[in-house]
């Protein structure tokens, strides 16, 4: 059967083979020697469209989508409303299709859309300056740790216990890999007089709010520079990184339009101050004019990148997540200033109310005291493995167990998606257990 | 045209692009004003005016389906649509990284057949899907690289080896690792001079990175002997599989003598590049690094999937286990193909290149006049001598409704054009190509001046990025 | 084009000396125009110390970058803001106008050692020969 992604025919081919001189296509392999270029592979036969779908749908079925389950669960990856308006945007084949905007002149779509990505998200951080976009937040936290290695000349980075664990790991490997060392520091503790920086997560991994402006001033007094880790939504009532005097702020943008998707594709926020900019990694989009006077969208600064500056670059990124980032700017744009406020309110009320309700329940605790903002952890009567079982059955799937970190708790997550009977539900399955 | 546009310029106080629900649970006490943000400046716009927004922005892009993509080395191959409705499968998009490993068996599952799929085609032990794109596959393979040699005691050896053809992402991946860098010579074939090689490699290299094909899209004949020198000294060799379209279904890396190879799922396994992402770039190694892999991994004990770190393992490089959204398109593209189907999408690739190698070279200086792999290299010297550089080549090819080849690189070609037009490109389409390169090699002596002022017939003419360096402006700014 | 009162380093940097064991620092045109448009400036701050050869600051192009040294050890004592807010200057005026910073030099007779403008004019006429004949591509 043809392929419908080979559009060359058997006539074409025999043209294309008289014009290069060859007598088969097996020839142009002659640079390989020929016991290697005959390899037997070990794979399933292949399918057909129609039969493609249909093992893909099956494989899918064989997950509990949160479509049909009430979730509670966040730590890092959250289930946020995600307008209509996002994946008609980011669905469309001229964006989606494309590649790094080399080309400026036939890429204006993904440039301009860029340029909008950085303005949205320094409006919403506060901060001076985003590039295009990091891998993910964890990997978004890791570079920024090492961008303040690079700026202060120092090798040591501290980071907070209350910063997500995985966070905490990647931190470490990327700053271990260039042979900087890495430690984790009680908020309350005194820094080391040669660190580099202090990275903090606002809210905490725990969903807690720290005092910012405290840490941020300890990290200043040592000449050390404040990396903080933000939740996107958080910022739709909380006070942005850029008003308490962060230095560098990442966070993750999947919470801002884009699917869980069993943890990735994410998206690295990375933001700075406008005098370290030239020391920021990643791609930057930046405005200019065209030879008609037209303003048009171009990649810039583009010597700080890895194919220019090679091994002096500050990092190796090259393919971020585009896509994804375009999705955030849809995203708050169709929210706006009003929509954002929303749903940030909507998150932090429902959060409150489940968190009063079950702390009221006999052998439940709240873990940590106010204030928090859609998540927090709750101190459990039993192990919370085997409440989560309980609550699976009924369709709802539970926090985070974190009870290697504290005792039989569990770190629940409440947002815009949960409604009032989903909380309701779930109180009444927890007083039961 | 809407270009002329931001945001702001279409916001009105007041408007939204999406309703809400109100709440429905009594309000609670706010937290202590000092914590609260008293300005949040954002767009307020219309769903209607969005759409006619993005609709007008997407207007102004060029997509693979929009036309010819040929970029070297990135693969543009046409993404079959059905993996845009696998990945928005429910089951696929709404499910979250923490939920139970029994409430997620079918991601698990998929993840482990693609972890062999992969190790299969590239002739290796195993497999992480860990790294998000490819620039992230080296490092990863770099950090093994380096933990295989600290747990073997050998502190000697600091360096990593490079060719001169190499993409930026591999230096710059070996200094984020510690590595000091070593460069090998290209000799006048484009081949690996071995004698560069000889003299660079010793007990203190602790690899050779070398992309294979290389970037400038030849196979380098002297592959077995490399292989042979640098595993007899100690050291490690590792693939940049950037290029593994040349050979899909043909040649396992494993074969060649690489202990470790990078891919990219965005290029090779077809799945949409994004505008820039997102991507995937897997890391497939030999049985002595799979130890080392980036947790956490994905193994079958009995009929049950499940996730699992090794003890030694460089550690966690994800917040989680890797770009899922477009493991599940390349996973269904390999299982849309089998073996065969594999095999037939490197022979058109080559054989696409090499047919427009041997249209172009009576008009364009080609610096290696051998048989190319899936993408051919050629050098803008004779225009340069004539007064046009490459980019004016390129932006003359967007007059064509045509998207150019990557420019200026790879370094150590003069005004480099570098041509990879893919297996999902007609004889058709390449022809087309070729008469456009023709009428501007005409036109560099006829009438250079269009080749100057080029582009004409695009959105927008061509763009001053001296301005746009020296006064950077990078963002709009709202106030209330 | 080179004027002749100044020395040239192998980096393409240029010195004019004056006065007071004092020297005026620059690029040469065959920097400038291998760069191409200039763009941003990385200088040392006055007061600096530098030695001969010694890396001290970096030069941005839109598509390059590149490192400047010092053609001689000595203290920074000025650096030339025009071309901080107008990097253009650097190539249109690079023996002039396009200065990049002034130095107290600690031993003038390191100046010897580079190259006068002859010198220099046959060592750039090399590389442009070296150019258009390159091994292999």
């Amino acid at each position: 059967m043809p392929s419908p992604y080979l559009p060359n025919t058997d006539a074409d081919r025999s043209a294309m083979l008289g014009e290069i001189g060859v007598g088969s296509i097996e020839e142009l392999f002659q640079d390989i020697p020929e016991r290697l270029r005959h390899a037997q592979f070990n794979l399933p036969s292949p399918l057909s469209e129609l039969e493609l779908k249909k093992e893909l749908s099956r494989l899918a079925s064989l997950n509990a989508s949160l479509d049909n389950y009430a979730c509670f669960l966040g730590a890092g990856s959250y289930r946020h409303f995600i307008p209509a308006t996002v994946e008609h945007v980011i669905g469309r084949s001229e964006l989606y299709t494309a590649y790094t905007p080399y080309q400026a002149e036939v890429s204006q779509g993904t440039l301009q859309g860029t340029y909008e990505y950085q303005s949205l998200i320094c409006q919403l951080t506060a901060m001076e300056a985003s590039n295009a976009g990091m891998y993910d937040g964890s990997t978004a936290a890791a570079e920024a740790a090492i961008m303040a290695c690079l700026i202060t000349k120092r090798d040591r980075v501290t980071v907070s216990t209350t910063v997500n664990p995985t966070y905490r790991e990647v931190i470490s490997a990327y700053v271990k890999a260039r042979d900087h060392s890495t430690e984790t520091v009680e908020l309350g503790s005194r820094l080391p007089a040669d660190c580099a920086c202090l990275v903090v997560q606002q809210p905490n991994f725990f969903g807690h709010l720290e005092e910012m402006e405290i840490q941020v001033r300890k990290a200043h007094d040592i000449g050390a520079l404040f990396v903080a880790i933000v939740d996107p939504i958080s910022l739709g009532m909380f006070k942005p990184p850029g008003q308490y005097g962060a230095d560098i702020a990442v966070a993750d943008g999947q919470a801002l339009g884009n699917p869980m998707s069993f943890g990735g594709p994410g998206l690295g926020i990375f933001t700075c101050r406008q005098k370290y900019l030239r020391q920021m990694p990643g791609r930057i989009v930046g405005k200019t004019v065209d030879a008609e006077g037209k303003p048009g969208y171009v990649m810039t600064l583009v010597t700080r990148e890895q194919y220019i500056r090679r091994e002096r670059a500050t990092s190796n990124i090259c393919t971020s997540e585009a896509l994804m980032a375009l999705a955030a700017a849809v995203y708050l744009a169709t929210l706006g200033k009003s929509g954002l406020r929303q749903v940030a309110n909507l998150c932090y009320h429902k959060a409150h109310y489940a968190a009063q309700k079950i702390s009221r329940l006999k052998g439940y605790s709240l873990v940590f005291p106010e204030p928090f903002f859609k998540e927090f952890a709750i101190s459990c009567p039993v192990a919370p493995s085997g409440i989560n079982q309980v609550l699976s059955e009924e369709r709802i799937i539970g926090g985070l167990d974190i009870s290697h970190i504290i005792d039989n708790s569990m770190l629940l997550c409440v947002t815009e998606m949960n409604t009032r009977q989903e909380i309701d539900r779930l109180v009444e399955i927890l007083g039961g257990s | 045209m809407s270009h002329h546009y931001l945001l702001p310029d279409i916001s009105q106080p007041g408007k939204i692009g999406c309703s809400l629900p109100d709440l429905d649970v009594p309000p609670a006490e706010l937290p202590p004003k000092d914590l609260l943000r008293q300005q949040l400046e954002l767009p307020e716009i219309s769903e209607v005016g969005l759409m006619r927004y993005f609709t007008a922005l997407s207007k102004l892009n060029y997509g693979v389906d929009t036309g010819f993509y040929p970029l070297g080395s990135c693969t543009m191959k046409y993404n079959p649509k059905w993996h845009e409705d696998i990945a928005r499968l429910p089951g696929f998009a709404s499910i979250h990284p923490h939920q139970s490993e029994e409430s997620a068996q079918g991601a698990l599952q998929l993840m482990f057949e693609l972890q062999q799929y992969l190790a299969e085609i590239t002739g290796m032990s195993a497999t992480s899907l860990v790294p998000m794109a490819g620039a992230q596959g080296e490092f990863a393979g770099l950090l093994m690289v380096k933990a295989y040699h600290r747990d073997r005691r050998d502190k000697a050896r600091k360096k990593i080896l490079l060719t001169d053809s190499s993409h930026g992402t591999n230096p710059a991946s070996a200094v984020m690792c510690g590595f000091e860098i070593g460069t090998v010579a290209s000799d006048s074939e484009g081949n690996v001079a071995m004698k560069s090689l000889e003299s660079a490699m010793n007990e203190e290299v602790a690899a050779l990175t070398l992309t294979m094909p290389t970037t400038l899209g030849l196979f380098d004949p002297q592959m077995l002997e490399i292989s042979r020198l640098v595993h007899e000294r100690g050291g490690l060799l590792g693939a940049d599989g950037a290029n593994l379209n040349a050979f899909l279904g043909r040649v396992k890396f494993g074969e060649l003598g690489y202990d470790y190879v990078q891919l990219n799922l965005h290029k090779t396994f077809s799945t949409p590049h994004g505008g820039g992402g997102p991507g995937s770039g897997p890391v497939c190694v030999k049985e002595d690094l799979a130890g080392f892999l980036p947790s956490p991994s994905v193994t079958k004990s009995g009929a049950k999937y499940k996730l699992v770190s090794t003890p030694k393992s460089i550690g966690r490089i994800a917040n989680f286990y890797g770009n899922f959204g477009v493991m599940c398109k390349a996973y269904a593209y390999i299982r849309s193909l089998g073996a065969a189907g594999l095999k037939e999408i490197s022979e058109d690739a080559v054989l696409n290149a090499n047919y427009l190698k041997e249209k172009l070279k009576p008009y364009y200086h080609l610096p290696y006049d051998r048989t190319c792999m899936h993408e051919v290299v050629f050098s803008g010297r004779r225009q340069k001598a004539k007064g046009i550089h490459t980019v004016d080549i390129a932006k003359r090819l967007l007059d064509y409704g045509l998207h150019p080849p990557t420019v200026y690189f790879p370094l150590i070609v003069d005004e480099a054009l570098m041509i990879e037009p893919t297996e999902t490109e007609s004889k058709r389409t390449l022809d087309a190509f070729v008469e456009a390169m023709k009428e501007i090699a005409r036109d560099v002596e006829a009438n250079p001046e269009i080749l100057h002022t080029a582009p004409h017939n695009t959105p927008i003419r061509r763009l001053d990025d001296v301005r746009a360096a020296r006064n950077p402006d990078l963002r709009w700014q709202m106030r209330s | 084009m080179t004027p002749k009162e100044y020395r040239y380093t192998q980096e393409h940097e240029w010195i004019c000396p004056e006065s007071n064991n004092k020297g005026k620092v620059g690029l040469a045109d065959y920097a400038q125009s291998q760069l191409g448009d200039i763009v941003f400036l990385d200088l040392p701050s006055p007061g600096t110390q530098v030695g001969q050869g010694q890396k001290m600051g970096e030069v941005e192009s839109v598509k390059a970058v590149t490192d400047i040294f010092a053609p001689a050890s000595g203290q920074v004592v000025e650096i030339n803001q025009t071309i901080i807010d107008e990097p253009g200057l650097v190539n249109k005026d690079p023996y002039g106008a396009g200065w990049l910073v002034k130095m107290e030099l600690n031993k003038p007779s390191e100046l010897d050692a580079l190259m006068d403008s002859d010198k220099y004019d046959e060592f750039v006429a090399q590389l442009t020969e070296d150019e258009s004949h390159p091994a292999g591509g």
